[in-house]
């Protein structure tokens, strides 16, 4: 499915409430963005660490969804100990780096990681139905809600249609190479992509209008909170708790 | 005798910057009345559904629902509200998670609390005989699969008049059997069908009409 690489399984984490998930993975994010030190840091990635494999996640594949977000990361961290100033190490070909620049890096290696690894153990291990659900239950706004799961509900729609243009072109003897045709049809079927989506929407909308839509989604499912639930809660904030510690040490 | 329940007379349209579509067709579905909408590949047969339910304004003409007159966008709030609209392509009917929440979707809008909605959506897809794909994702539902769970979510909400755009595309010999026994066992005040197939036409409709040129003609 698509972007539902995880959501399959069921261990601990995939069972929980996702409106938990989600809550732990927003409180999560925001309690990293104010830790500084390298041990603490450590630890929390150590925490996303034992999460995944708490969760059972493919190994593989999470290493491959985290180097492209490392992919980014390490780019900026191979140059902060040559921008921020600061006791430096002498090196003998390249610029001294500054030992701060050095650490900065680090602390955003870490944290990045961190945090990206502990939204995938909780997030990915909805389904994205199940994840706009929960921010249906939490209150969020209607609007956003709806925007993000149309996005994603279309997005394998315009997958499909993409790849159905792109067979049609090969169908008929296309073979993309580095010519100025290869980049037309491209764009042609990218032309074509973006009009078929635009048609998409109004068709959906009109359906939508016939069955009295009136800009909120009825709920059928709820959810309910069990006692793993609120097990998993606790070890939580028993966790943030101890971060919290060791930051303040 | 009873009014009719759509009359359209003089309805001129057109697409922006393309020639007239209509240019002053006449359509009546009478009461009870089982009409094939027959015509060429873009004639404009659901461009016409679109408009009978406001979904596309027109520009001059008069479209009466039940005796009433509509032209403003809130007067076709009421048409919608009796009409249920089959559209061509299922993956545009088709949005919500699961193919329950989908039927119940119609149905919450109408106002039936949580419970009724799913009581009355099961029965339904039980009637359809899709019971077993409740919980499924729409999206990867078969073709098939796809349009009679689009006719669920019409028929759940009852409305008086039936628009069935191309109801048997895709459908195999059962799920077309089962299709044709529901909207004969529909008890539906009017229906209008676009279809390719002569035989279901055969089977649903009492007579059929020609659009082509921007008018209705009786088929011969």
């Amino acid at each position: 499915m698509t972007c539902e690489f995880f959501a399959e399984g069921d261990s601990f984490v995939h069972r929980l409430d996702p409106r938990l998930k989600l809550a732990g993975a927003v409180a999560f994010s925001l309690f990293l963005v104010f830790i500084q030190q390298i041990v603490t840091l450590l630890l929390a990635l150590s925490g996303s660490i034992a999460l995944a494999a708490f969760a059972r996640l493919d190994t593989q594949l999470l290493l491959k969804r985290l180097s492209i977000i490392n992919f980014f990361i390490i780019f900026v961290c191979l140059f902060l100990p040559w921008t921020i100033p600061g006791p430096s190490i002498a090196l003998p070909v390249l610029p001294d780096p500054s030992i701060n620049g050095m650490k900065a890096a680090l602390a955003l290696f870490l944290k990045s990681n961190a945090m990206v690894l502990f939204n995938i153990d909780l997030l990915s291990t909805s389904s994205v139905f199940a994840l706009n659900h929960a921010m249906a239950h939490m209150k969020l706004p209607t609007k956003l809600i709806n925007l993000f799961f149309f996005s994603w509900r279309y997005l394998h729609v315009l997958e499909e249609e993409f790849h159905n243009m792109r067979r049609a072109a090969f169908a008929r003897g296309f073979e993309p190479t580095t010519s100025f045709f290869t980049y037309k049809t491209y764009a042609n079927i990218l032309g074509g992509l973006f009009v078929r989506s635009m048609d998409r929407g109004e068709r959906v909308y009109r359906a939508m209008v016939c069955r009295g839509f009136n800009g909120t989604f009825p709920l059928l499912s709820h959810f309910h909170l069990h006692s793993r639930d609120l097990l998993a809660a606790a070890i939580f904030l028993v966790f943030l708790a101890f971060l919290a510690g060791m930051e303040l040490v | 005798m009873k009014t009719p329940l759509i009359e359209i007379s003089r309805l001129r349209f057109r697409f922006p910057e393309q020639h007239y579509l209509f240019r002053g067709l006449d359509f009546t579905l009478g009461y009870g009345e089982k009409i094939a909408l027959c015509g060429e590949n873009g004639a404009g047969k659901s461009t016409l559904f679109l408009n009978i339910l406001g979904l596309l304004p027109f520009e001059d003409g008069v479209i009466r629902f039940l005796g009433k007159e509509c032209r403003k966008p809130n007067d076709f709030v009421f048409v919608r509200a009796n009409t249920g609209l089959l559209f061509q392509d299922p993956d545009d009917q088709l949005f919500c998670p699961s193919v329950i929440e989908d039927v119940a979707f119609g149905l919450m809008n109408q106002g039936l609390s949580q419970k009724q909605a799913q009581k009355k959506s099961e029965e339904v897809l039980e009637r359809l005989g899709i019971s077993h794909l409740a919980e499924r994702v729409p999206y990867k539902l078969s073709g098939g699969e796809k349009r009679m769970a689009s006719l669920a979510t019409i028929l759940a909400m009852e409305p008086d008049i039936l628009l069935l755009d191309e109801p048997t595309t895709g459908l195999s010999e059962r799920y077309r059997a089962v299709l044709v026994d529901a909207l004969k066992a529909y008890d539906a005040k009017g229906m209008v069908i676009i279809s390719h197939d002569n035989h279901f036409l055969d089977q649903m409709a009492d007579r059929k009409v020609l659009l082509k040129n921007g008018e209705i003609t009786d088929f011969k």
